[in-house]
């Protein structure tokens, strides 16, 4: 296969993803008039938001090779560490905004340390990382709520209009310029810096990498803690949209982010993977559940539709593959 | 007498390698047959045809006089041809018993298994051979020895007339090996024809009664071991005709030490090993599978640190726990398993020559400044003439040799000094063969200090300014360039327990 073939191959697997969303979207609206609507357009972006920002996450650290499976615990110890701060402490917004991400990136340092030094697997490491973080969060808030009724401004994070502000017709909720922000930077990480190009080259071939003389564990420590960070952040929109910090959430979230990658065609494998793919991974879980429930399809019908979508498009990248070797 | 097994005029030719030339073989009843040559010399693809692996191109295969068919490993079997792997291939977890009747367990009804006639079966085995062995042992829990032990029952529970057994005694101690020995002089006695294959000169005088040896993928002779000198084996191993080039050896006196190696130990692979090597020089490293040469590379990397020893870098006493301890003393290890060890094969030749050199090619917040590293990309594949189609092809659709020269790009851009090159020349076809060694000579020239591990002679005469030869993790002997063969394979095999005699 030539080189031209091999970017070909990238190509079309960034395009199918994104032609079955487009597909998604015209069914819906010519299936109902209320579906492309900017109100239902603007729900489903928001909609995204958090499960974008998870999945942006989550995606470092599969392209390494590795998987994470507390990010959805993770994202709400953050948002109950931001309540504790704000709420209980009584201090200053940004300072929320900072436990809540600094607290995402040290578990995701420690999640990495368990992987990279003590050498456990991922999926175990992550595992437990999960049931910690989900039963820290219920013993820290005493299994109730943590509502941010007293911090003026920080349901506007998420819910807010930045870009409405500016311009009325098109009110981008805050919670999607985040994710869109956040992705333009971790594509931005991934496709120009000495941590991306170690993210693919860990995924790709970890033991040629540390021959090579690179300090892998300490580069798979740094990812983790990255991707923690970014949880962080999801950790922060959440709370903002449901002015509070419910300690029961989160459990599930972890699935449905790794299922917006894998939709978006970065292999679990390792080594390969786009931000791009995520977004519309993400993208396409939300049209979908959207679009079904204008069309008054039961939610129980929703989930079966989704796995579905998840199990075709991994199928159809295998077949992809198989054509291009 | 009919022959047991008689191979003749096999030939099979691999992409870019004529393996077997036109060999032939044949085995008696109630014989043991050593089959002996240098690594490459096509034993194992001989036994692999006659295990049913490979199909010759040409020739035949007769047993009992009778020609036969070999398509499958199956198909060997069930003509009670049995091999038994220098890599056991043993399910730990399971029984012996269990391994032993794998695929072919005695069945109840209802697809239960029959344990407990498994396990008789498997005792009366082990009786057979004159063995204590537990049938319900877990195969994870008992020795190599041992271990091959149930291999050897397994390929007679086959009802094996015909037992090839490749290096069995590479992982086993001497009291292991006698009773190795036993069982294989039991088996003769009853009928079975072995075929044994190994380096080890003196086992082969206690068991074999005949010794083929193979070169170059050609059959040389068959003598009666009783009666044959090894120094005459030696010889027919590694023929008459010398190296197609020696190297020429530079005058180093005027050269400092970049590396030196005091008593470098790990476990039983390295046995106090010492030396030097001075800038400009390459030092060439022999001798058979298992000697611990790639073992001593790994341990002066720190891919697997070494117990004890010490490692001085120009003259500097180091420590190297890692292989990023070692790159930073200006170390860079060539590993034999390019796409395992030196490639990540997914990714662009830029990103593959960068891979070693990274940080150096960003700024402060770790921006890659990429048009530096293209440039850079661009030098080495034509300094290197290293051919792709572009600086971000994926390494994994090049050739061998142009894969080999993206590793040696990778340590020539991170300044490495001392550079061990394992196996260079490994799955690289013979016009980029002589381009790598020119390179080599081009390196040592501009003062790289080089170690070369080969298990080729021909290669280590042509490249080195002196030759150091291993065997049994110990350094036997360091010769100068232009040594002869003979020289070179008596330090290979000269083993502790034929020293000591």
């Amino acid at each position: 296969m030539s080189e031209k073939q091999a970017r070909r191959g990238a190509a079309q697997q960034k395009l199918l993803a994104f032609a079955s969303l487009i597909v998604l979207v015209v069914g819906f609206s010519l299936a109902s008039p209320a579906f492309f609507r900017i109100d239902n357009i603007m729900s489903i972006l928001q909609a995204t938001s958090v499960n974008g920002v998870l999945a942006v996450g989550v995606t470092l650290v599969i392209i390494t090779g590795g998987i994470d499976l507390s990010i959805g615990t993770l994202m709400t110890f953050c948002a109950v560490m931001s309540g504790v701060v704000l709420t209980w402490g009584g201090m200053p917004l940004p300072l929320g905004v900072i436990a809540g991400i600094a607290t995402g990136a040290l578990c995701g340092l420690i999640s990495g340390t368990l992987v990279a030094k003590a050498k456990i697997p991922p999926f175990i490491a992550t595992l437990g990382m999960m049931l910690i973080l989900k039963g820290l969060s219920l013993i820290v808030t005493g299994t109730k709520p943590i509502y941010f009724n007293d911090t003026e401004g920080y349901t506007t994070i998420s819910q807010g209009s930045l870009i409405g502000s500016i311009i009325p017709q098109f009110p981008l909720p805050n919670g999607v310029l985040i994710l869109f922000i956040v992705a333009a930077v971790i594509a931005w990480v991934l496709g120009r810096t000495v941590l991306g190009r170690y993210t693919f080259a860990l995924g790709s071939n970890e033991e040629a990498v540390r021959l090579s003389g690179v300090d892998t564990d300490r580069w798979k420590m740094a990812i983790y803690a990255l991707a923690g960070g970014i949880v962080g952040i999801g950790g922060i929109l959440i709370s903002s949209r449901l002015n509070s910090a419910q300690p029961a959430l989160g459990l599930g979230y972890e699935l449905e982010a790794i299922a917006a990658v894998v939709i978006g065609g970065t292999s679990l494998a390792g080594g390969r993977g786009t931000i791009l793919g995520t977004l519309i991974g993400a993208l396409i879980m939300s049209v979908l559940t959207n679009g079904l429930r204008v069309m008054s399809v039961a939610p129980e019908w929703q989930t079966v539709v989704t796995g579905a979508i998840i199990i075709v498009a991994v199928y159809a990248d295998q077949l992809r593959r198989r054509a291009a070797v | 007498m009919t022959d047991l097994v008689r191979m003749e005029g096999i030939d099979k030719r691999f992409p870019g390698v004529h393996a077997l030339k036109s060999v032939g073989f044949d085995l008696r009843p109630a014989e043991v047959h050593a089959l002996m040559g240098e690594n490459g010399a096509g034993k194992s693809t001989l036994m692999k045809i006659l295990s049913g692996v490979y199909h010759p191109d040409e020739g035949r295969i007769l047993i009992d006089g009778a020609k036969v068919a070999l398509p499958t490993p199956g198909a060997a079997q069930a003509l009670g041809i049995g091999i038994i792997h220098q890599e056991l291939a043993l399910m730990p977890d399971l029984t012996v018993a269990q391994n032993i009747w794998i695929g072919r367990e005695p069945r109840l009804s209802l697809g239960r298994i029959d344990e407990a006639r498994q396990n008789a079966d498997t005792a009366a085995l082990f009786a057979a051979m004159n063995i204590r062995m537990d049938p319900r042992a877990r195969v994870g829990g008992l020795s190599i020895a041992r271990q091959q032990m149930v291999e050897i029952a397994k390929a007679l529970s086959h009802r094996s007339r015909v037992l090839i057994m490749d290096e069995p005694t590479a992982a086993l101690n001497d009291a292991e090996i006698a009773e190795l020995f036993t069982i294989i002089r039991q088996l003769r006695s009853e009928g079975v024809g072995i075929i044994y294959i190994s380096h080890k000169m003196d086992e082969i005088r206690q068991i074999a009664d005949r010794v083929t040896v193979m070169r170059d993928g050609a059959y040389v002779g068959t003598v009666q071991a009783a009666d044959t000198p090894i120094s005459r084996i030696i010889q027919m191993m590694v023929g008459r005709e010398l190296a197609d080039a020696a190297a020429t050896i530079p005058d180093l006196a005027g050269s400092g030490t970049a590396l030196e190696v005091r008593d470098l130990t790990r476990g039983t692979e390295l046995r106090k090993i010492s030396f030097t090597l001075k800038r400009g020089e390459i030092l060439g490293f022999a001798g058979l599978m298992g000697a611990g040469r790639t073992e001593l590379a790994r341990a002066i990397f720190g891919a697997e640190p070494a117990d004890g020893g010490e490692i001085l870098v120009q003259g500097r006493a180091v420590t190297i726990r890692s292989p990023a301890d070692a790159v930073q003393a200006g170390i860079g290890y060539l590993s034999e398993d390019r796409k395992h060890f030196g490639l990540a094969l997914g990714m662009d030749v830029r990103a593959n020559i960068a891979m070693a050199s990274l940080p150096r090619y960003a700024d402060r917040i770790g921006r890659i400044r990429e048009p530096e590293l293209a440039r850079i990309a661009r030098d080495y594949i034509q300094t290197l003439a290293i051919r792709t189609p572009g600086d971000r092809q994926e390494v994994r659709l090049l050739s061998g040799g142009n894969q080999q020269k993206v590793v040696i790009a990778k340590w020539l851009l991170r300044d490495c000094d001392i550079l061990i090159f394992d196996e260079p020349t490994r799955g690289i076809d013979v016009g980029a063969k002589a381009e790598i060694y020119r390179l080599l000579g081009e390196l040592a020239a501009e003062g790289k200090a080089i170690i070369v591990i080969s298990s080729e002679l021909p290669e280590v005469l042509r490249l080195s300014h002196r030759i150091a030869v291993m065997c049994e993790g110990r350094l036997t002997g360091i010769l100068p360039g232009g040594a002869s063969q003979e020289q070179i394979m008596e330090l290979a095999t000269r083993r502790e327990t034929l020293a000591a005699e």
